[in-house]
């Protein structure tokens, strides 16, 4: 996050693709997806460019490919998913000699699609929580002109999650000083009414924070707080990758 | 020292023609919340430029319900607050919110952005201060209360002294009228609320402070007034009031354990 916030997918840096604004790396990585999306599953080769490009980019950015790579697990599930397919799948099939397996051609190339895809859209995000911090990507959003409450809301959320979750582990340290044990089954409720409490007491602070807010002349719309420009030079910059992402996307078409 | 039941209006001294309109010029102000319950019955009360007050008084006395008609949040029932000359109203509530900076008791209520500049930084720009005079504002807030270097962390890694000083960064920047502090010393450690005092000591705004802490009032403000029960019972000089066990256990206010005062 922001300034002094730690998060684990945020690598902070000082590279180029560090420094480039946020709304140029959301849009480039927005389009870069795309590209990949649009692209033909049978352009195998195809994704092996995308795959190189990234690494261009991790190159440029200083992540090391490990960093990235076990932060990717968090795709793990829709792993599991794709490896059903091939199983489920319907006719044509494929004999696999050595395992004695029949698979189903348009399951396997299903499970291929959803995988790589997946994997290269997973690796795009990554890359780009890597080089932003949380409070940019807002930033970002909000010049990219989301919906205002939208960013408000996730601004508030970036802003409180830490308080909200002090406020719950006090509240836990309080239970358990009095002798909770969670553990036990028929102790549970208490924790359930801990998150009953927590919600009330997290509403109240809400009203409370918006009463702070209004003291200070707020009229419903936050105010721009910083006037930093993003120049075509910047575009330029951050969509150059893109370029090269739909020109492999456009070869897919063709060899296909 | 005056100890009536009834609300007692404070004399003008030296208020000619030429002066400056009082920072704050409450009168007959009644409240009643939608519940029924009524907070406060009439309370006059006038703050000249400059003055610093304590606003003393148990629990449950009005006190909260006093500062949130001062900037508009609350609407009176009866009666009218004057800040610097102006009434509060609907037409200029965003002068009036500029005009009265409050200082909430949690300062986790106050900073809501992630991090410490841009929340000195949101006041002045709702009030439509932009670009480098914000900047410059933003500096000078955060300057003021010795909190110059931190503009970029975020308030959830300040102690909690650095974060009671940074909410008064945020409503220094709109440079109010007259500052109202709620509480300000709760929670604080002695030497951070040593240095809050020698912030607050510095600064030469109007200043209305909120207090349980009776050696904190005496320490920062020359003047108090005592609410109870939705009136002011007591307005005079702070070492006055205090010195006076009979008028302060009549309003649950006593000095800590070992203090005492002579007149």
């Amino acid at each position: 996050m922001g300034a002094g916030h730690s998060h684990p997918l945020h690598l902070p840096g000082a590279s180029p693709v560090h420094r480039l604004p946020a709304e140029v790396k959301i849009v480039a990585a927005f389009l870069g997806v795309l590209c990949v999306v649009a692209t033909p599953r049978e352009a195998f080769p195809v994704f092996g460019g995308y795959l190189l490009l990234l690494a261009a980019v991790w190159a440029v950015a200083r992540i090391p490919p490990g960093w990235i790579l076990r932060r990717s697990v968090i795709e793990a599930p829709f792993v599991v998913l794709a490896v059903l397919l091939p199983v489920t799948g319907g006719a044509p099939y494929v004999e696999l000699d050595w395992l004695g397996l029949t698979l189903s051609e348009p399951g396997l190339l299903g499970a291929w699609n959803i995988l790589v895809k997946g994997t290269l859209g997973v690796l795009t995000s990554l890359t780009l929580a890597a080089t932003t911090p949380l409070r940019d990507l807002l930033l970002g959003l909000q010049r990219l002109h989301a919906p205002a409450i939208v960013v408000t809301i996730a601004t508030l959320m970036l802003r409180y999650v830490d308080v909200i979750a002090a406020e719950a582990r006090r509240m836990r340290l309080a239970r358990i000083s009095r002798g909770h044990d969670p553990r036990f089954l028929w102790q549970a409720g208490a924790t359930a009414k801990g998150v009953g409490s927590l919600f009330v007491r997290s509403y109240e602070r809400g009203e409370r924070v918006h009463l702070a807010m209004l003291s200070r002349g707020f009229t419903g719309r936050m105010p721009r707080l910083s006037d930093a420009v993003t120049t075509r030079r910047h575009w330029l910059t951050g969509l150059s990758p893109v370029a090269v992402a739909a020109a492999l996307a456009v070869t897919g078409w063709v060899i296909t | 020292m005056s100890a009536a039941p009834e609300p007692v209006p404070v004399p003008v001294s030296g208020a000619g023609p030429a002066a400056p309109p009082p920072s704050l010029d409450v009168r007959g102000l009644a409240f009643a919340y939608p519940d029924g319950h009524q907070a406060l019955y009439g309370i006059d009360l006038r703050i000249e430029r400059g003055e610093r007050v304590a606003l003393l008084g148990p629990n449950g006395a009005g006190k909260t319900t006093l500062v949130l008609h001062l900037n508009g949040i609350l609407t009176p029932g009866h009666g009218t607050v004057v800040v610097g000359g102006l009434p509060v109203a609907g037409r200029h509530l965003r002068e009036i919110r500029r005009r009265v900076g409050i200082v909430f008791q949690d300062p986790d209520d106050q900073l809501f952005l992630p991090t410490v500049a841009e929340d000195v930084a949101f006041g002045p720009a709702n009030f439509g201060v932009a670009g480098e005079a914000l900047q410059a504002r933003v500096h000078a807030a955060l300057a003021a209360v010795g909190m110059a270097e931190h503009g970029d962390r975020s308030p959830l890694h300040l102690s909690g002294g650095q974060r009671r000083r940074v909410a008064l960064a945020t409503v220094l920047a709109c440079e109010p009228e007259i500052l109202v502090l709620d509480e300000p010393s709760s929670n604080l450690d002695p030497v951070a609320r040593r240095e809050l005092a020698e912030v607050l000591l510095g600064l030469d705004t109007t200043m209305l402070m909120v207090t349980h802490d009776l050696p904190y009032a005496l320490q920062l403000c020359p003047r108090s007034v005592v609410l109870d029960d939705g009136v002011v019972v007591a307005d005079g000089p702070t070492r006055e009031l205090l010195s006076d066990p009979e008028l302060l256990g009549r309003h649950r206010l006593e000095l800590p354990y070992g203090f005492s005062l002579s007149p």
